[in-house]
């Protein structure tokens, strides 16, 4: 590891790789990146780090040729380059595996590693020297894999090897992994490492970009932080510690988020009196198990459990996405039964779903109409909102959840995650809503606009709306919530004040549970 | 916005107006127009005139495009349109009469609205792909047209019905006339209202719009029963064009005519933005087509071949490939601008 460190530094010294400088690209409406460099040197891992919508994707596409930038000049091996399409740059020596992989998983590892490069014989596919040639490689990298499998019978974490092992077998001079850790275990990122370091060794440059700090700080030599499609710096990994890189990404994010939670704990919330939303027994076949809760004004209710505890489940019956078919639920102390999101919206609940590209936004309309899908939904097509209503209403919500690009005319598929996000969370509070539930706000948008949408939360239930919450993210349930549900195998099997309740004291609580079921 | 319907419309504009010239140039008194018996003749008035039908079916197409969908079934409906309306009124002892007229026309536009209703339920609420669907009633439908027909051409004398597509009102074709009144509506129920939205954002996501309390399953079962009835007016204006029902070729090909007059107009296959100015210049551009082949001397069998080269390149214009091959063309000087720098 040392020795690998010092050869990387002796690296730095050679010509860089790429050398991209006063790169901007702009979408319709939105400024992408601004005058943008990065420098990658052979030898030397570069992690480009960023927030969500920070403009890591777009300076990768940029630099592979999905992109055409429209100032500056990318340098690579020395000669200025302009590369028309991803195959142009792959034959100049740049490799991007990303964190989807794009192989086939019904063919084999071999066949996946030489996908139009087969070696023939007499014009036929000589698959003996294919096999051979990436049993090669996968050697070469310290894998043991049999090049014979069919790819599609091993993880993602073997496949994601795969991906880079076929990038290395084009002879990549740059090697650019796009979150290649999102879905890995730790033992698969070790893995992954050791492949990475290899090719260190052999002096490829690698981009590594990834949202977990700690495997930043365990694998680069050298940072650079985007923030808002613009550079911020370029740090030696080895001279900069973690706190200083979040201060980099996020700026003054850091802060907020102490506030909130401060704020959250001198939250009071009356629990005497009629709940706004009372369920009994609530149930779904092969969803949820009969559910009680109570929801009163202004009380944030977290939810917590794992992947398929129930939580999405259970929030999809509050909102009539999907209609139970047991118990009773109350709102106001009125007898209500939701078949339809529709009739929910009616009654004032709102629902912000965990999937936000599939059913959330409306990729192809603006951030106006986006943001007045639902009212005008609850007004029907017959009386649509007044051009007049409908800009105050935009314009207000851009400004309130600070939404970028603040046009209300650009696309919504050209945001960024966290500022769609953002134009959901304003489609639902437009409709004036009793109760908002949110599945996961905060999933895969960065470190900014989470802090600004849990602030949001906050306000809310101050202002008296009352929030069901659900997170993977536990520190996020805890920080906001008033009260604690847990849910495990579809079944509510915990309910308490959030009163000095830790992660450790819920992870315990779900854990707890499977003991008993033992 | 404006900037960009304009930018949407700049081709299927400037491939008519081509069609235009080409047809000045074979006939120089092409645009004229002729005032006779106060009603108005000319090659531009035919044009409108025998587009009709096709532009009507197009306007319904629009929306069930939009909403992700399409309907193979509007040239059966068609014929069964004409089927029922002429079969009713033959024979019967005051066939002439308006009357009779009227209520047969309802009548066959009644049928066709519950084709659209049958069209709509195996759409939106059994959720069968819409090819699938309606081809059903594409292939049964004109099968279901013979049967009222009993395979013959009916032929009806009555002055009402003439009038429909063949008849002049304030010097214009009533043919023409119907069919730019139900654009009017269109527009109108779709831009003026917030349903062109509902109907844009169920193409392009229809459980996020679900979830938004937006009614999609009732929208998606409306804009069927909405082209139904286009296509029965369309079906009663060819068959009162010829005054008679012909089972067999009544709307033959019309859905793909109409399909086309979509595509060409910017509306996409995939759903979501949709154009109804764009479509009306795509069923223009087609009556052009058809009308502008015989007129330079290229037998009119062949108009199915020029149609092919219209689709392929419009297939091409729409194809993300081609799109950046055009993209990367259109940008690669600006990058080399860039590089100068």
């Amino acid at each position: 590891m040392i020795q690998m460190t010092a050869e990387a530094a002796q690296a730095t010294r050679t010509e860089p790789v790429v050398e991209m400088s006063g790169v901007s690209v702009s979408f319709p409406g939105v400024k992408a990146l601004q005058s943008v460099g990065i420098t990658l040197r052979p030898g030397e891992v570069h992690a480009l780090m960023g927030e969500n919508g920070a403009g890591k994707s777009t300076l990768i596409k940029a630099l592979t040729g999905v992109y055409a930038i429209d100032e500056g000049t990318i340098i690579v091996s020395g000669e200025p380059r302009t590369f028309h399409s991803p195959a142009e740059s792959q034959a100049a020596g740049i490799s991007t595996v990303y964190q989807e992989v794009n192989l086939c998983t019904n063919l084999t590892v071999a066949e996946n590693m030489l996908l139009g490069r087969e070696p023939r014989s007499l014009g036929r596919i000589d698959t003996r020297a294919m096999n051979r040639r990436a049993g090669e490689t996968l050697t070469r990298l310290g894998l043991d894999i049999d090049p014979r499998s069919q790819l599609g019978s091993h993880p993602i974490a073997i496949q994601q090897l795969v991906a880079i092992a076929r990038a290395v077998d084009i002879d990549a001079e740059l090697l650019i992994l796009d979150e290649p850790t999102s879905s890995l275990d730790a033992d698969e990122v070790a893995k992954l490492f050791e492949v990475m370091r290899t090719l260190r060794a052999e002096g490829v440059a690698i981009v590594f970009v990834s949202h977990f700090l700690e495997q930043v700080f365990e694998i680069s030599d050298r940072m650079t932080v985007l923030r808002n499609g613009q550079f911020v710096g370029e740090y030696v990994t080895a001279e900069t510690t973690q706190l200083q890189l979040v201060q980099a990404m996020i700026g003054r994010e850091l802060e907020t988020l102490e506030k909130i939670e401060q704020e959250a704990e001198e939250h009071t919330v009356k629990t005497q009196g009629a709940p706004l939303l009372e369920v009994l027994q609530l149930g779904r076949k092969g969803s949820v198990e009969a559910v009680d809760l109570q929801v009163f004004e202004g009380e944030v209710i977290g939810v917590a459990g794992l992947l398929g505890s129930g939580r999405t489940e259970l929030a999809r019956l509050l909102f009539g996405a999907d209609s139970a078919d047991t118990g009773n639920m109350q709102m106001r102390a009125k007898q209500t039964k939701l078949r339809t999101p529709r009739q929910a919206i009616d009654h004032k609940i709102a629902f912000s779903s965990e999937n936000r590209r599939s059913e959330g936004v409306i990729a192809d309309l603006s951030i106006a109409d986006n943001m007045v899908l639902a009212l005008q939904a609850s007004r029907g097509w017959m009386r649509p909102i007044p051009a007049k209503t409908k800009e105050r209403l935009v314009s207000k919500y851009i400004e309130a959840l600070d939404i970028r690009p603040a046009n209300p005319q650009a696309l919504m598929r050209n945001l960024s995650g966290g500022n769609q996000q953002k134009v959901l969370l304003a489609r639902w509070l437009i409709t004036e809503p009793e109760l908002l539930i949110l599945d996961e706000p905060t999933r895969g948008i960065d470190i900014g606009a989470k802090a600004q949408i849990q602030q949001l939360v906050a306000d809310l239930a101050k202002d008296g709306l009352s929030v069901v919450f659900i997170s993977a993210e536990l520190e996020e349930v805890l920080r906001l919530s008033d009260r604690l549900v847990v849910m495990r195998d579809r079944r509510k099997i915990d309910e308490r004040p959030n009163d000095n309740v830790s992660v450790s004291d819920v992870l315990e609580i779900i854990a707890g549970e499977v003991r008993a079921d033992a | 916005m404006r900037n960009l319907a304009k930018h949407a419309l700049f081709w299927p504009l400037f491939a008519l107006a081509l069609l235009l010239v080409v047809n000045v140039v074979a006939t120089p008194s092409f645009f004229s127009i002729r005032v006779q018996d106060g009603h108005l003749y000319g090659s531009l008035i035919d044009i409108l005139r025998n587009g009709a039908p096709t532009l009507l079916i197009a306007l319904g197409m629009t929306l069930v495009i939009a909403t992700r969908g399409i309907d193979l079934s509007v040239g059966a409906i068609v014929a069964i349109a004409a089927a029922v309306a002429c079969t009713y009124m033959a024979g019967a002892p005051d066939e002439s009469s308006a009357g009779r007229a009227i209520v047969a026309m309802s009548m066959a536009v009644g049928v066709c609205i519950l084709l659209g209703l049958w069209n709509g339920f195996l759409v939106s609420v059994l959720g069968i792909q819409p090819i699938i669907a309606t081809l059903v009633l594409m292939t049964a439908g004109r099968g279901l047209a013979m049967l009222i027909t009993d395979g013959q051409i009916i032929t009806v004398n009555n002055a009402l019905f003439k009038k429909v597509g063949a008849g002049f009102v304030l010097g214009l074709p009533v043919a023409i006339l119907i069919a730019l009144a139900v654009f009017a509506i269109t527009a109108v129920l779709t831009r003026r209202t917030a349903l062109g939205m509902l109907i844009e954002s169920v193409g392009i996501n229809p459980e996020a719009s679900r979830l938004a309390g937006v009614r999609a399953r009732t929208i998606t079962w409306t804009v069927y029963v909405f082209v139904a009835f286009c296509a029965g007016i369309a079906g009663l204006m060819i068959a009162s064009n010829t005054s008679a029902a012909d089972a067999n070729s009544a709307g033959l090909w019309i859905e793909l005519d109409a399909i086309l007059a979509v595509v060409i107009g910017g509306t996409s296959l995939a759903g979501g933005r949709f154009s109804l100015t764009g479509t009306l210049i795509g069923a223009m551009f087609i009556q052009t087509l058809a009308t502008t082949i015989p007129t330079i001397g290229i037998p009119a069998e062949t108009n199915y071949l020029f149609k092919a080269i219209v689709v392929i390149v419009v297939c091409l214009l729409q194809s993300p490939k081609a799109r950046a091959v055009l993209n990367v063309r259109r940008s690669s000087p600006r990058l080399a601008k860039g590089t100068a720098a």
